[in-house]
């Protein structure tokens, strides 16, 4: 089959490095002396904790709670004794610690009671639901949910299901393992995204350093009756960037604005579909994924590892060199070094590379920028990494996003070819953390805003309220009053041929009150409006300045005995006394 | 913790490479200049390039900055060839220094160093010698120049009396001048065929020196040190006014080959205008920058009053880069028009 392949500009050629770890079948690792479970592993809100200390759990035992929609579950690696549920430092350039399951395996490996299903039977949400309480999320490395991605848009037709087996990076080679090996379930993973979404066409897009896993996909298509293309795609980093593989197989780009949904695509990796396949047809949530052991080692292999795994003890079966120093977690181009060896293995592992300073030669000094547009040419998003930096450093971060900061997917390839070594990444990373950052401040600014111009809102009404009701109050006990007296009068009138000009005296009198009140109370929305608006400079006086205040307060009363305020009439004073 | 951000893996380039690329490329250039002008010019690069590293030491040492790391940089050896190459090659030891001292303290250094200068350091210092001493700066070897390379160094060095018969006017000074005081009666193809300061197709000598630079440009283009874009605009800038001018007064005005193998066009378009600090960036900017400089070069050098008119037009294009860039911002991946 003969397709039109479109190409992203720019991109690198870094050596590529994956010859060393395809020589041996994929391994299954031993049991490890303890499984440190992160119970946030994919994007979205952070699984609750559903064991404790000294809780014995079984192989996929639920440990993690899926918190909301865009979140999955965690489960247990391999049955055991729940240790801890404590802090641990993450997998993660930052060093931070989250909450850990800790599991001591007790060496049976004991599944729980699976539940192997055809999910030609269930309903679409319900395959997302499974998929969600599986722990079913994307193994390329950015760990999006997958069931989050398996609803259609409702307005725009799903044209293309994109497979990405293309594994750019150098070094890496579990996809391609996977594939060669476990070819099968993987496109059976993709049938499974196919019939939920209802794609036009499935592309699956492999780098055509690859013809074995390519041979392999195209055979378990072809003996499972689908109908997938299965492409190659040149070698070009970072050909496996998802919007870089959408743009190769389709044609279309998608911008950092917005989804590939809008645009009619959709893409998985290739693990992804192995491990939705396994959640589904057997009953296996995500407890494992296969680890690339690689670089300053003597036996770079691929390994089938349980989540969890402390890293140093997983990289020894591939034996390190005695001048390790370091393990990186990902590939050369994108990946971190890990802040220790006792760091577990997460769902996002695909590779770990042994760190030594003769594979990887510390970087020479910084040199100035000399704008000779080297970043520009490799960039994949077409954006202008020198200007970026330049506002960056100056930190202008109004213009880094004039210069559509937030499309720079971080690939590396602008640093790879300076030839002035500028991290230009770390940059990059730099203004958008800044941004953020910003940004989040701004929200609270406004936050407390809103919440302080509520508070007085509600303040001032209470004290309309307030006044309206006891003006009521005032004008109902003058009635009240009145009428009291008109009684009396009558009485009287009963008894003594009473004066007429008593009785209709009251109700004026009532009347005249509920007015005083009204007016009153109007006068005391005003002054506090007043006093909201204008500067408090006697707010926050210490006891000695009141006190010096009342004093002269005092004195003052006492010196004008007919201050206007006097003339105020009875309903006042319940106010003043507030 | 080690720090060590990635990409752990990084493509074997550096400045001191790119620069010395750029060296590497002159030679064919250099090696034409000194076997048919004068091997005087080899005195004058070393002269230029001791005084450049000089001044760079200097003013790195003043700055506190690692003098090391940047003397190795390279860029201040290329600054120095440039002023080497567009300055006669008998002018006084002196006033290459000036230049050079000039180009890398004033037109490099005080606008910050390597990466901030917004004019070409070396078409500054043939600015400011051009207007500071005019008749030294335009006396350019004679044809058939018979002294030897010890004369030759002796009169650099201020040794020997500077000989008017050593020098006179470049070919291209001397095709305006003839044409000026000819006044409508002198035809270009007559003068070009009864002058011995004139060769095959250009300056005698001189175009194939221009054929060096365009060999070494060619080079620098396929080593992708230089993008095709500024160098094509140049050239084609230059030969469309040119050749729109001789079509339509052949006795007037000498032919495109003429111009482009003249002169610092070739040098021009292959090594100043394209040097990336103070030049456009975007690939639209730098066919304006480059297109601008080759035009502003004709129109110089043939209706104004300089023998060449290159530095000038580049750092006329210098000065409008920053606009020029700012208003020619590729789309991004993913916003273009699909119109």
């Amino acid at each position: 089959m003969l397709m039109n392949l479109f190409k992203f500009k720019g991109g690198v050629k870094p050596p590529t490095n994956k010859t060393q770890s395809v020589g041996l079948p994929i391994a299954q690792a031993p049991l490890p002396s303890r499984l440190i479970v992160p119970l946030h592993q994919s994007i979205g809100g952070t699984p609750r904790p559903v064991v404790q200390a000294g809780d014995t759990v079984l192989k996929g035992q639920l440990i993690g709670e899926a918190d909301g929609w865009i979140s999955a579950a965690v489960h247990a690696p391999t049955s055991g004794t729940v240790v801890a549920v404590a802090m641990h430092v993450q997998p993660h350039p930052s060093g931070l610690d989250a909450l850990c399951v800790v599991i001591e395996p007790d060496g049976k490996d004991q599944w729980i009671a699976r539940e192997p299903l055809d999910y030609k039977t269930l309903k679409p949400e319900e395959v997302r639901e499974r998929l969600q309480q599986a722990g079913v999320v994307g193994l390329g490395g950015a760990v999006f949910p997958t069931h989050g991605k398996l609803t259609p848009a409702k307005t725009v037709p799903m044209d293309e299901l994109v497979i990405n087996g293309a594994e750019c990076e150098p070094f890496i080679t579990c996809d391609d393992l996977l594939m060669r090996e476990r070819a099968e379930e993987v496109v059976r993973g993709i049938g499974i995204f196919r019939d939920l979404l209802q794609p036009k066409k499935v592309l699956i897009g492999i780098e055509d350093n690859k013809p074995e896993a390519a041979a392999a996909m195209r055979a378990a298509i072809a003996a499972l009756n689908e109908s997938f293309l299965v492409i190659q795609v040149p070698t070009l980093y970072p050909a496996g960037g998802a919007k870089q593989l959408i743009r190769v197989l389709t044609g279309k780009e998608v911008p950092a604005s917005k989804r590939s949904t809008d645009l009619g695509v959709q893409c998985f990796n290739v693990a992804t579909a192995y491990t939705a396949w396994r959640a589904i047809a057997h009953g296996e949530p995500v407890v494992s994924r296969i680890v690339t052991l690689s670089g300053n080692v003597d036996q770079p292999r691929n390994y089938e590892v349980l989540i969890g795994t402390p890293m140093g003890e997983l990289l020894k079966l591939a034996q390190p060199h005695p001048d390790t120093d370091g393990i990186v977690m990902g590939g050369p181009m994108m990946g971190f070094l890990v802040p220790n060896a006792e760091v577990p293995v997460v769902k996002a592992t695909n590779c770990l590379i042994a760190h030594c300073d003769r594979l990887f030669p510390p970087k020479a000094p910084e040199m100035p920028c000399i704008r000779c547009g080297s970043c520009a040419t490799v960039c994949p998003h077409e954006l202008q990494p020198f200007e970026m930096y330049w506002f960056s450093r100056a930190k202008n971060f109004g213009k880094t996003q004039e210069y559509h900061i937030f499309d720079c997917i971080e690939c590396g390839c602008c640093s790879f070819v300076c030839p002035s070594r500028i991290p230009l990444v770390q940059y990059f990373r730099f203004a958008k953390s800044e941004i953020w950052a910003r940004e989040r401040e701004k929200n609270a600014a406004d936050g407390a805003k809103a919440r302080f111009e509520f508070k007085q809102l509600r303040d001032e009404r209470e004290k309309a309220e307030k006044a309206e009701k006891l003006a009521k109050a005032a004008a109902a006990q003058a009635a009240k009053k009145a009428a009291e007296a008109a009684a009396a009068a009558a009485a009287d009138a009963d008894e003594a041929a009473a004066p007429a000009d008593v009785a209709p005296s009251a109700p004026v009198d009532a009347e005249k009150a509920a007015k005083m009140a009204t007016i009153q109370a109007a006068i005391e929305r005003a002054k506090a409006q007043r006093e909201a608006a204008q500067p408090k400079n006697t707010e926050a006086l210490s006891a000695q300045q009141q006190r010096d205040i009342a004093e002269i307060e005092a004195r003052r009363t006492v010196l004008e005995p007919t201050t206007p305020e006097v003339v105020v009439p009875a309903g006042d004073n319940s106010q003043k006394t507030e | 913790m080690m720090f060590a951000p990635a990409p752990f893996l990084l493509k074997d380039v550096s400045v001191n490479q790119v620069m010395t690329q750029v060296c590497l490329a002159l030679i064919p250039g250099i090696a034409a200049y000194a076997w048919l002008v004068g091997p005087a010019i080899l005195a004058q690069l070393v002269i230029a390039s001791l005084a450049a590293l000089l001044a760079e030491a200097l003013m790195l040492r003043i700055q506190g900055k690692p003098q090391a790391m940047f003397l190795a940089d390279g860029s201040a050896i290329v600054t120095a060839w440039l002023i080497a190459l567009t300055f006669p090659p008998l002018a006084p030891w002196w006033l290459v220094v000036t230049g050079t001292f000039f180009a890398i303290v004033v037109a490099k250094h005080l606008y910050g160093g390597l990466g901030q200068n917004p004019f070409n350091p070396a078409m500054i210092a043939f600015a400011v010698c051009i207007v500071a001493f005019p008749a030294l700066m335009s006396q350019w070897p004679g044809i058939g120049l018979q002294a030897g390379l010890i004369e030759q160094i002796n009169v650099i060095l201020g040794f020997a009396p500077r000989l008017d018969a050593l020098s006179g006017a470049t070919p291209l000074d001397a095709l305006k001048t003839a044409l000026k005081l000819g006044e409508g009666q002198v035809d270009v193809a007559h003068l070009l065929a009864n002058q011995d300061i004139f060769g095959t197709f250009a300056g005698r000598g001189w175009e194939w020196v221009a054929a060096g630079y365009l060999l070494g440009g060619l080079w620098l283009w396929q080593r992708k040190i230089i993008s095709w874009h500024v160098p094509l605009a140049f050239i084609g800038a230059l030969t469309l006014i040119s050749g729109g001018l001789w079509l339509y007064q052949p006795t007037q005005f000498a032919s495109p080959l003429f111009h482009l193998f003249s002169g610092g066009a070739m040098l021009g378009a292959f090594f100043i205008a394209t040097d990336p600090v103070s030049g456009c960036t975007t690939p639209r900017g730098k066919l304006i920058f480059g297109a601008g400089a080759g035009l502003l070069a004709y129109i110089i050098r043939v209706f104004g009053g300089y023998p060449d008119g290159v530095a000038f037009a580049i750092l006329l294009m210098n000065l409008c880069a920053p606009v020029i860039d700012l208003l020619t911002q590729p789309p991004i991946f993913g916003m273009k028009d699909k119109a």
